[in-house]
């Protein structure tokens, strides 16, 4: 059995979360990951907005950080930047991150800013009571979509490739073993890393589009998930509908702190004039 | 002791160096001739061209209110300026003008003194873009109100490194060239 | 008289000192988005911090750039912002944040004309109201507002020892007149500057409460990542730093943020008086109108009219107790303000008097004329 309670705020608990919710099992596996990585607890920032995956850190003994709406990201980059040394997690929803706080999640991919974001996407404002996300998929229902939703949908793992992530992985939490591996890498990995993991909302989505239980949900990540390798042989028209997973990008870029520091270095030296 | 309170208005376009020339007066009263100055701008959305104001005065005392409004010399460097600012002039003030671009004098109780302040800058200094510093040289001599010395050593800490020659040299013109005007 | 040094002695706009005393406070973090009329104030500081080893950050938004200061604060750095109207606004929400986590920080406002877009690179004071109660709810803040360049240096400094002292944002109002005037400047002698810092903890990690207050309102401050561990949250929190709904400790959290500022009034409250003693006639004057204020009362004086002055430094909190005492032997009270009466309303509040109002919104600056024809009015 994992030692869960070495990481645990157990006089916290019970969570605030709904019976069937993803939001434990992503904690979970990030608990697991950050094991393996060996991270020392006092050097993470675990920093988030606000929702139902805001709510992580409450529960979990590192530094704990939980912001406003939409701007994790932003207070994450002051952290980060003031203390490098720390290792900073960002845990978001669909919502806070690609809605809210679209614009900070771009640009601290575009500096490709060292720090792990961690985007639990249930396709929905769970907090609140359901109201559609940027990221609920078209024609599904939202209690402020009750015909369906008529808004495409965002690619929350393209647009991190898009605007410059170094690494990005999408899993579900049917898929939760894979999970760890994914985050621990993630963790691992010098710059802006996203793990997209696709979590249950019994609660508001499965009700109000009458998918069912969270169990049900599960089984269809199951069903519908195609590993990213086995995609690429597939024709656009066999992946529509489909949740692709795994690692998605992974590549090199520079990193912002270190490429700050080599300025101050640079200015200090007198080589940097203007 | 009532003190004395200068206030100079330098008008023109965006682009012809107003701005620095008024931070060069400033920083030649209250750094080098031990006064106090202050000087102040108003500006468009426009970053070239538009009409472009600076103001500056020079005080023995704390200056207070920052801004122009009895003056004692206004510069103009367009008929436009010289048409809107020429009322602001006080009585026994000084409009030193532009004769090239501003052709109607307007009549006033104040002094006039017309000089083609671009055209000097370009014939004796060799660049119409020291036309800023001709007319400061111009100003030390008409007001006295700050040593010439002064305004040199400002010059000279705020103008770009390499042009001190040239803009020295500008601002001698200007001077010796108002001298011929009294 | 002392000789002082021709190095000590500058011409330098508001926006300049500003961000000089930033440095001299001991400010390495800035974060920020480019508006008029503050925006020297960025730059400047892109060329000074990576010299002296700290960090400056242009971000992608003022709501991003608020957060960003919060959250290298929360490190340990002191850090700052600066905008304008409608940046300031855009910061609101994570002002109040600051607010409720008691995290230091300082933001800097240069006014310009508002609502909205208004008058970008003309000057304003409106936004007196919005430094008070831009963010919701009831919450502590200071702000300071200096009428000269060096002023402006030296509440710079002051407003980076209030944050720190007293765990809050604090906000320095500038507007477009002190922010870009050129003007002299004598700078303090190093001996002569006082820097705060916070309070830190020295209690073990494991007994460590972030809000637990004893003795004072404000609590002890770790680092973030020195080893403590501790949670922070905008959500209404006891002493141990995690949510509660518990009535009697919300209520014990809102009453002591606040008593944090009204408790220590005397020692924040600044401000300056002149020719009061025998005065009929106050003015209260703060920021670049008070300039105009001195060169009105000085005419009105030379007059013969028995006119003073109450420049304001520290308008939040605000100097009720003092003016109610000088309402006692003055009934006539002058506001000049580039605003349709913001700080007016206070004065009258404290004074139980009729204020005359003197404003101006056309983007022009107060004149002393215009003080002076209310002082003419009033006095006869």
């Amino acid at each position: 059995m994992f030692p869960y309670e070495k990481y645990l705020r157990l006089d916290k608990f019970p969570h605030i979360w709904c019976t069937g919710c993803g939001c434990g099992i992503i904690m979970k596996a990030m608990l697991r990951a950050i094991e393996k990585s060996k991270i020392p607890k006092d050097s993470i920032a675990l920093v988030s907005g606000i929702g139902c995956s805001s709510r992580t850190p409450g529960y979990v003994d590192f530094n704990t950080l939980h912001t406003t709406h939409g701007r994790a990201i932003a207070f994450a980059t002051g952290l980060k930047l003031a203390k490098p040394k720390l290792k900073i997690i960002v845990v978001s929803g669909d919502g806070d991150a690609i809605a809210i706080g679209g614009n900070h999640f771009i640009h601290a991919a575009r500096r490709n800013l060292d720090m792990t974001v961690i985007v639990y996407n249930n396709y929905i404002y769970g907090m609140t009571g359901g109201q559609a996300s940027p990221a609920t998929p078209i024609g599904k229902k939202g209690s402020t979509a009750p015909y369906g939703s008529i808004e495409p949908s965002f690619d929350i793992s393209g647009l991190a490739i898009a605007a410059g992530a170094t690494f990005v992985a999408r899993s579900t939490c049917y898929h939760a073993v894979q999970l760890d591996k994914y985050i621990e890498k993630g963790l691992l990995k010098k710059g802006f890393s996203l793990i997209e993991v696709l979590a249950p909302c019994p609660t508001y989505y499965a009700r109000l589009n009458r998918i069912g239980t969270s169990v049900d949900m599960l089984r269809w990540y199951k069903e519908n998930s195609i590993p990213v390798e086995a995609a690429k042989k597939m024709s656009r028209k066999e992946k529509d509908g489909k949740i692709i997973i795994g690692v998605l990008h992974n590549i090199e870029r520079v990193e912002f702190c270190e490429e700050y520091k080599k300025l101050v270095e640079r200015v200090k030296r007198g080589q940097a004039t203007f | 002791m009532v003190g004395f309170r200068y206030e100079f208005r330098l008008s023109g376009s965006g682009g012809q160096g107003l701005i620095l020339a008024g931070k060069i007066l400033a920083e030649a009263a209250a750094i080098y001739d031990d006064k106090n100055a202050t000087q102040s701008q108003s500006y468009g959305p426009e970053a070239r061209g538009g009409s472009s104001r600076s103001e500056v005065i020079i005080s023995d005392k704390e200056i207070d209110y920052p801004k122009a409004v009895n003056i004692d010399l206004l510069l103009c460097f367009t008929q436009e300026a010289c048409d809107k600012y020429c009322k602001d002039i006080k009585e026994n003030g000084i409009l030193l003008v532009d004769s090239n671009y501003v052709t109607n004098i307007p009549k006033g109780k104040f002094k006039v003194y017309c000089l083609p302040i671009t055209e000097i800058a370009e014939k004796e200094a060799g660049k119409t873009l020291v036309a800023n510093i001709v007319a400061l040289g111009i100003i030390v001599e008409l007001t006295r109100i700050i040593s010439k010395e002064a305004v040199a050593s400002a010059i000279l800490s705020r103008v770009p490194k390499g042009t001190e020659e040239l803009n020295l040299k500008a601002f001698n013109i200007g001077y010796d060239r108002a001298k011929t005007l009294k | 008289m002392q000789r002082i040094n021709k190095k000590d002695i500058k011409l330098m706009t508001g926006n300049e000192a500003c961000a000089e005393a930033a440095i001299v406070a001991g400010m390495r973090f800035f974060a920020g988005y480019p508006i008029t009329p503050s925006s020297e104030i960025a730059e400047i500081l892109s060329c000074r911090l990576p010299r002296e080893g700290g960090v400056f950050i242009q971000m992608e938004d003022e709501l991003g750039s608020m957060a960003t200061i919060i959250g290298a604060s929360l490190a340990g750095m002191k850090s700052m912002t600066a905008t304008s109207g409608p940046g300031f606004s855009l910061m609101q929400e994570n002002i109040g944040y600051a607010s409720m986590t008691e995290i230091p920080c300082v933001i800097v406002d240069v006014q310009r004309g508002g609502p909205s877009t208004g008058l970008p690179t003309l000057p304003s004071q409106a936004d007196v109201m919005q430094s008070r109660w831009g963010t919701h709810g009831d919450h502590p803040i200071i702000v300071v507002a200096p009428s000269t360049v060096r002023e402006t240096f030296d509440w710079t400094i002051k407003a980076f020892n209030l944050a720190e002292r007293f765990r809050v944002p604090v906000i320095v109002l500038l507007d477009e007149i002190i922010g870009h005037i050129n003007e002299k400047i004598i700078f303090p002698k190093k001996e002569e500057i006082v820097i705060i810092e916070r309070e830190r903890t020295k209690e073990n990690p494991k007994t460590y409460l972030p809000y637990q207050c004893v003795d004072t309102d404000i609590p002890l401050f770790a680092d973030f990542g020195a080893g403590y561990r501790y949670n922070v949250t905008g959500l209404c929190h006891d002493e141990t730093g995690f949510p509660t709904n518990d009535p009697e400790k919300i209520d014990a959290l809102y009453r002591r943020l606040n008593r944090k500022i009204e408790r220590y009034t005397d020692e924040i409250i600044e401000f300056k008086t002149v020719s009061l003693d025998d005065a009929e006639i106050c003015i209260v004057a703060y920021g670049s109108s008070a300039r105009s204020a001195y060169r009105a009362i000085r005419r009105a004086r030379e007059m013969g009219i028995k006119a003073g002055i109450f420049q304001i430094f520290t308008i939040w909190p605000f100097p009720y107790e003092e003016l109610t005492k000088i309402s006692q032997h003055v009934k006539n009270f002058i506001v000049p303000e580039m605003n349709l009466g913001q700080i007016a309303h206070e004065v009258s509040c404290a004074t139980g008097c009729d204020v005359i109002k003197v404003n101006r919104v056309d983007g022009g600056l107060i004149t002393p004329d215009e003080i002076f024809e209310r002082i003419k009015y009033v006095s006869v």
